[in-house]
């Protein structure tokens, strides 16, 4: 019954299937595929067994970087097997939710526990796992502490987390997708809460998972609203759904009225969810307190890959997004006030681990801003080089930490580079800083790039591009603070206090030893920092060079003709934007559509039209600037020709109508200056960068003789209350505080007493009404023999007497 | 009116008993009655845990009496048989129940039965 009808489903979609648009043709997956999960949970379940067995060797670490290299290889296996051209596939593993309750559409619900695999799923999965696999191989040194008591839960919840994130983005439905984002949260809030004993892990483990509620909460209902209004929350069928296409090509051609507003409300409620997983403004304070977890966890689950899921979710539900009149300028404008905000913190902040959480806000900011400017392709891209660089700095902050026994107060460490063993570490923490702070010729600094880029593009929104190249001034600034802070200067390292680890109280032992035949010794040199290990160097040296090797992306696999899921074509420049591009997340614009090269001449046009190399479109190839592009003629007149370029649709040309962002009277230009975008932003955003390094330079390297005091002291006390209130978070915790938490626990008392008083009163009454009355004839039951039987002498005679009544009157009737 | 109701249960004979005439129904009960309201009295008044168990023997003799009485009135045996059994009964029962006295003696020093006031509520 339920397979009939979901047949009958399937052969509708079919039926309606748009004939002018390129329907989503899917496959049949190779079923190997699931090996990624299952490898994930494989691993889950050694640890577990490893648990109850009391483990106490390194086993489960190597056992769990065996499962997940192996989850890695199968994902290469997987992008070697993809044929774009046959679609995406589909591989479902068995039917999860099947209810039906009618026959027509829209009356059956089917979920399989099945995975979508389409280029950006390969896209994310390959550096969510090979991350993983990597910071396995970390965390088996890192942990070593632990060995015996906590290391087979760490693993057990790290394989847990790489088996619900590839549920999310393997996810072949929304209620995949769902499973995977609780799963990822479930295990964020394990690990943050790790050393369990510290009461600040566990108030922070708390704040992620309750903060997480609200943005699920949206998610969900996110969810239940697409069901009731697509009928489907499958990919295969969502993404060919006419109902869906249409909103897109109406959204295309700006005309939004024809929308319906439950349609457009979709998005916004996804929205809500990819801000609370993503920390984006609102929702974002859960983020720097998760640092309470392991240092390893902060590089996967908060820096990598859990925090991309809401970049993931909104380019995996882009169609939808498009369809939203307010959906994407939200995205935006939430996501450059959350880059800026985050990177006003950062500067402030002492604590380097801490100044990196709020990297990866500001960071994750972009990425909103870079999908709300219509560019996926810079989004992903910089979601891919984002995970390299920030894990990287991450496990270098960690091992610093690690080995000067929890410090990471920037004022009490100085000159690590020239300490003997660290050379790995800051070599690393180098070139991760230098990505992030975007210096050119790095991935960080293209990835960035064309963020920034596409926000002077797309028209409205030159503001985010200005705020976005001021929040990269800053970011260059507190990265390379933090850099010759910690790493440059002179020689200066102060314990941190904490000596929890075996190794390092042995260490302390010896030097106590030493100490003790050596009185003069002070308590200072007491301390040895203890350099990483061999696993530790592995995956620094390995990610350095992938952090390095992620810029090569940005020149190869670009494709010349990439049809995406509308049927259109579109030629791409590199890796990012081809896997993209393939995906549902394709999004044309301008730029990509075409290269700038010929922008700026007259007769362009024909040419753009060229390189689309629409089939079946009717081209007038003439020197006219005039092109014929899906049956409407428009004119292409100059600079601005190339928004016509999009099919005619996206973003109109002067007087040719109106795009989703209104109609372009200007051409493009960075404000008005006359200068190409892309091509100015190189060298703009390359000075910003090193001007912001060169102000970290002279404000805490040059002229630095001790760990404490820099030149940045002076002038931070002429600022006044600013860098104080930065450093408190401008804040915001307070006032959610004071707004949320307080009003909240008052309601909590309130209602606490309300049901002590009304509502427990009103059942106790109930039990106290029979023991009132039971008191009042207590006092009968006297005890007294007598008593008794006085009272039966009364009972008997005035029973008698009622008997003699009655018989009297029955006599005096007769 | 207390006429008609004992007429009611007399049966067969009717009429206040003849005070002069011979010995009738009536006169049986009357002094079953009055023994019976003696040993309620006794029972009701006195404290003494013996006294009031001769009370009750008291009141269990009275109405054998009229069991009795009204056994020979009806010329049917059935009355004094079952009287023998109520004998039978209150001797076994006399014995147990100064039984119990004399236990319940040794526990107080004392006959009052207000001492034992357990099963006030």
């Amino acid at each position: 019954m339920i397979e009939l009808s979901t047949g009958i489903l399937n052969s509708l979609t079919l039926a309606l299937a748009d004939p002018a648009g390129a329907p989503v043709a899917t496959s049949q997956g190779p079923a190997w595929a699931m090996a990624i999960p299952g490898l994930a949970i494989l691993g889950a379940l050694i640890c577990t067994l490893s648990a109850i067995f009391g483990v106490k060797t390194k086993l489960p670490a190597y056992l769990t970087v065996g499962c997940l290299g192996g989850a890695f290889a199968t994902t290469v296996a997987l992008l070697m097997h993809f044929d774009p051209a046959g679609g995406a596939m589909e591989v479902n593993a068995w039917e999860w939710f099947a209810i039906t309750w009618g026959d027509g559409p829209g009356q059956s619900f089917t979920a399989p526990f099945g995975f979508y695999i389409d280029t950006l799923t390969i896209y994310w999965m390959l550096f969510v796992t090979g991350l993983a696999t990597l910071i396995a191989l970390y965390a088996s040194e890192y942990m070593s502490h632990d060995v015996g008591t906590g290391y087979n839960r760490f693993f057990f919840a790290f394989n847990l987390f790489v088996f619900s994130m590839a549920c999310l983005v393997m996810g072949g439905n929304l209620v995949m997708l769902y499973l995977g984002w609780e799963g990822v949260g479930l295990c964020s809030y394990l690990l943050i809460g790790y050393f369990y004993k510290k009461d600040s892990a566990v108030q922070a483990a708390k704040k992620a998972f309750i903060v997480n509620r609200i943005g699920d909460l949206g998610l969900a209902l996110g969810l239940y609203l697409m069901f009731v209004h697509f009928g489907t929350i499958e990919y295969a069928e969502l993404f060919s759904n006419e109902k869906l296409l249409g909103y897109v090509d109406a959204a295309m051609a700006g005309d939004f009225a024809q929308i319906p507003l439950e349609g457009q409300i979709i998005a916004l409620l996804l929205m809500v969810g990819a801000f609370g997983k993503s920390a984006q403004f609102p929702l974002y304070v859960w983020l720097p307190d998760a640092m309470e977890g392991p240092t390893p966890v902060s590089a996967l689950i908060h820096a990598a890959t859990m925090v991309t899921a809401g970049v993931y979710l909104i380019a995996r539900m882009f169609p939808v997004f498009l369809a939203s009149e307010w959906a994407l300028p939200v995205v935006a404008w939430i996501g450059t006030i959350t880059a800026l905000l985050a990177a006003t913190i950062g500067m402030a902040q002492f604590d380097i681990k801490r100044i990196m959480a709020y990297s990866t806000v500001s960071q994750l900011g972009y990425m909103f801003a870079g999908l709300g400017v219509l560019t996926p392709n810079g989004a992903a891209y910089h979601v891919l080089t984002h995970a390299f660089f920030k894990a990287l700095l991450f496990l270098c902050c960690g091992a610093v930490m690690h080995g000067f026994a929890g410090q990471l107060d920037l004022r009490k460490l100085s000159g690590v580079w020239k300490m003997k063993g660290w050379l790995i570490v800051s070599i690393g923490m180098l070139v991760g800083c230098l990505n992030l702070a975007g210096l050119p010729f790095t991935a960080g600094f293209f990835s960035k790039d064309t963020i920034i880029a596409e926000a002077f593009v797309t028209p409205g929104y030159q503001v985010i591009g200005v705020i976005l190249l001021i929040t990269a001034l800053m970011t260059a600034y507190y990265t390379f603070r933090v850099f010759f802070r910690v790493f440059m200067g002179p020689v200066y390292a102060e314990p941190g206090d904490d000596h929890h680890g075996a190794e390092a109280e042995a260490a302390l032992e010896e030097e106590h030893a030493h100490a003790a035949a050596d009185p003069a010794a002070g308590k200072q040199h007491h301390f040895h920092p203890h350099a990483p290990g061999w696993a530790i160097n592995t995956v620094l040296a390995i990610l350095t060079i992938a952090s390095i090797a992620a810029t090569g992306l940005y020149f190869v696999g670009g494709e010349k003709d990439v049809t995406t899921y509308r049927g259109e074509h579109v030629k791409t420049k590199h890796y990012a934007m081809t896997m993209v591009q393939k995906s549902s997340a394709a999004f044309v614009t301008p730029y990509d559509h075409h290269a700038f090269d010929h922008a700026n001449h007259s007769g362009g046009a024909a040419q753009h039209a060229d390189a689309h190399g629409v089939p079946g479109d009717d081209e007038i190839e003439t020197g006219n600037p005039q092109v014929m592009i899906n049956g409407v003629l428009v004119e292409a007149e100059g600079q601005s020709s190339h928004y016509v370029l999009v099919d005619g649709k996206l973003l109109a040309a002067p007087g040719a109508g109106t795009g989703p962002r209104g109609s372009i009277s200007e051409p493009l230009s960075v404000l008005g200056t006359g200068l190409d975008p892309h091509k100015a932003m190189y060298y703009i955003s390359g000075v910003i960068a090193m001007v912001g390094i060169g102000l970290a330079w002279f404000f805490h390297l040059a002229g630095r003789t001790t760990a404490a005091e820099c030149r940045m002291d002076a002038v931070a006390s002429k600022l006044g209350p600013l860098p104080r209130w930065a450093e408190n978070k401008w804040y915001v915790d307070e006032f959610y505080n004071a707004m949320l938490r307080v009003p909240l626990i008052v309601i909590g008392h309130l209602s606490f007493w309300f049901d002590k008083l009304i509502v427990d009163g009103l059942v106790n009454a109930f039990g106290t009404a029979p023991r009132f009355i039971a008191g009042m004839i207590r006092p009968s039951q006297s005890g007294y023999l007598h008593g008794y039987a006085a009272g039966m002498l009364a009972g008997v005679a005035a029973l008698l007497l009622v008997v003699l009544a009655i018989l009297a009157s029955a006599g005096g009737a007769s | 009116m207390l006429s008609d109701v004992l007429s009611g249960v007399t049966l067969a004979q009717t009429g206040f008993p003849d005070l002069m005439g011979g010995v009738t129904l009536a006169h049986y009960l009357f002094v079953s009655a009055a023994m019976f309201v003696l040993g309620l009295v006794g029972f009701v008044t006195r404290r003494n845990l013996i006294i009031m168990f001769l009370c009750t023997e008291l009141m269990f003799q009275a109405a054998g009496i009229a069991l009795v009485a009204f056994g020979r009135y009806h010329l049917d045996l059935d009355g004094q048989t079952f009287v023998i059994f109520v004998l039978t009964v209150a001797a076994a029962e006399a014995a147990m129940a100064l039984a119990l006295t004399v236990l319940l003696f040794r526990r107080r020093e004392s006959l009052s039965a207000d001492e034992w006031r357990e099963l006030s509520g």
